[in-house]
């Protein structure tokens, strides 16, 4: 495999983790704009254990999740009480807060950035990508899954049939925040530096568009999504510096046609022989 | 309280600002009975619903859940006291599938982390799944198993949000409006579905509706609400008699309505 087809397959894999990190949450009714922080926590806490202990590199991105997660527990108590663009704002500024806790860290270098030495390769990073996947996939098919949307769909009805909403929602939002920081040690010990200013709010929003652009009615949509936005641009590298905007105009008529997203519940199941019934979902899941 | 009603209101008051909806209200459902709410609109039927459910908590008074006091309970685990209700405007989840929406009602049986990431959509033998599609069977929408809910027709959509509330197993059903929007052979299945998952079960039922022919086809007793209190209760025979409930429907002068449809 060409060093150049490498390159582009870890980043997709660690695209398609942190667009989970961002799925779980909008999948309970959640936007949350910070996920990069939560990526730069595991990142940043994955690359001191590797830097700093015997730890092995895998073990470390998992506890660099956990803290992520952890963090995310401790917020999305005061956080999550916010809704709708409310909790947008709320989130974007938790992202702000860790960028720049970070900037101010000299022990992991500071505005400098940090240099990380483990290096993992494709293969790790792909198993990771694969196990974030099948783990989602398989969460969704629980009954867990199914609360996590009725609470999206209906908060009232929800808590009515004896669902504990908020504890739903704080478990998307720290589960996804697990899966970003397990992104952000991927991110670290494969190009083995990082820096605050990489996790700033500009990849919060490409992976929370990955995601929507994808769909969220299905766990195959971030998938989708995902793979659009990372090869798109390199399909059209022949076209050089025209590349972004055609990719832009693609982006921009994609959602207009498609306003839920490219994969939409309903086709989804018929594709898995489950449904005779019309694609007829009209509404946004953000809405 | 007494435990012989698996419902009972105690003077139960709920102002809105400083409109009077709910005012002083008693009454009690027997167990294994069909009671009917019924009254103009605007009269505080639904609103007694929210009360009874936790979706607005009393201003005064107390609720009983068989002679358990639940007026403080929060709305979510008063489901598990044995109570399920329908909705007057159809609530379903617009993003699960009718077999899911089931599914929904049966999560207050179904409690703790290991229920919760017990996998129901892959194996077709799962124990929730084959329940939700039996429940589902017995309603005759068997044939709508994984349709998305919004695509369905009304009445579809009003008898699976029933199946979803009667897989929760509940004591007293609480049901808003079933009838409403149904054409008469649509209310004469329900009818029929009510009297047979419900009645020949012993769940105790507590009807919000303004088809005079279904409530008394169906409720032994009838409550009638006017600007949120009680103005009779009796058989549906006795309370269509009442001079005071035909004047809170059609005004006092008696120009001789004799219409069974009440709204």
């Amino acid at each position: 495999m060409s060093a150049y087809a490498e390159g582009i397959l870890v980043l997709l894999a660690i695209n398609i983790v942190f667009a989970y990190g961002a799925f779980l949450p909008v999948a309970a009714g959640q936007l949350n704009l910070g996920v990069a922080g939560f990526a730069a926590i595991g990142g940043y806490v994955s690359a001191f254990l590797t830097n700093n202990t015997m730890v092995p590199a895998f073990v470390a991105i998992l506890i660099g999740g956990v803290a992520a997660g952890s963090v995310a527990l401790i917020v999305a108590v005061p956080v999550l009480r916010t809704r709708g663009i409310y909790l947008a704002l709320a989130t974007f500024a938790l992202g702000e807060i860790v960028r720049a806790t970070i900037l101010n860290l000299e022990i992991v270098g500071g505005a400098a950035g940090y240099p990380v030495a483990k290096f993992i390769g494709l293969p790790m990073v792909a198993a990771f990508a694969l196990t974030v996947v099948a783990l989602v996939s398989l969460l969704f098919a629980t009954r867990f899954g199914i609360a996590m949307t009725a609470v999206h769909d209906d908060e009232r009805v929800a808590d009515l049939m004896g669902l504990n909403v908020r504890a739903y929602q704080i478990a998307a939002f720290t589960l996804g925040s697990i899966i970003a920081g397990i992104g952000g040690g991927l991110y670290a010990h494969h190009y083995n530096y990082i820096e605050a200013q990489y996790f700033n709010v500009s990849l919060s929003i490409s992976i929370v568009l990955y995601v929507l652009f994808g769909g969220t009615q299905s766990v195959a949509g971030p998938l989708v999504g995902t793979i659009v936005f990372t090869l798109l641009p390199e399909v059209l590298r022949g076209s050089a510096e025209w590349r972004y905007v055609i990719f832009a105009a693609v982006v921009i008529v994609s959602m207009a046609l498609r306003p839920q997203g490219l994969v939409t519940a309903a086709p989804w199941r018929r594709l898995l022989g489950l449904s005779h019934s019309d694609d007829s979902d009209g509404r946004e899941r953000l809405a | 309280m007494s435990g012989s009603s698996i419902l009972e209101l105690d003077n139960v008051s709920k102002h809105f600002g400083g409109l009077s909806v709910v005012d002083n209200l008693s009454f009690s459902v027997p167990p294994n009975s069909c009671t009917g709410l019924i009254g103009p609109n605007g009269a505080g039927k639904t609103t007694v619903f929210n009360l009874i459910t936790g979706v607005h908590p009393t201003d005064a008074g107390h609720i009983f859940l068989d002679g358990k006091d639940v007026s403080d309970l929060p709305s979510r685990q008063r489901i598990r006291h044995g109570i399920a209700r329908n909705f007057q405007n159809i609530r379903l989840m617009p993003h699960l599938t009718t077999i899911e929406n089931v599914m929904v009602g049966q999560h207050c049986r179904n409690d703790g982390l290991f229920g919760n990431l017990q996998p129901l959509n892959i194996l077709p033998g799962n124990r929730w799944r084959k329940e939700a599609r039996e429940a589902l069977a017995n309603a005759g929408l068997e044939h709508y198993e994984h349709a998305a809910v919004r695509s369905l027709p009304y009445g579809v959509q009003k008898r699976i949000e029933l199946v979803r509330a009667l897989v929760a197993q509940p004591r007293l059903l609480l049901l808003d409006e079933p009838a409403a929007g149904l054409n008469s052979a649509e209310t004469g299945a329900l009818s029929d579905l009510l009297k047979t998952r419900c009645i020949a079960r012993g769940v105790a039922m507590l009807v919000v509706e303004h088809d005079m022919q279904f409530v008394g086809e169906l409720c032994d007793r009838v409550i009638v609400l006017n600007f949120g209190r009680k103005i009779a209760e009796g058989t549906p025979n006795d309370v269509r008699n009442d001079a005071a409930v035909r004047e809170a429907y059609f005004g006092s002068d008696d120009s001789g309505m004799e219409t069974d449809h009440a709204s």
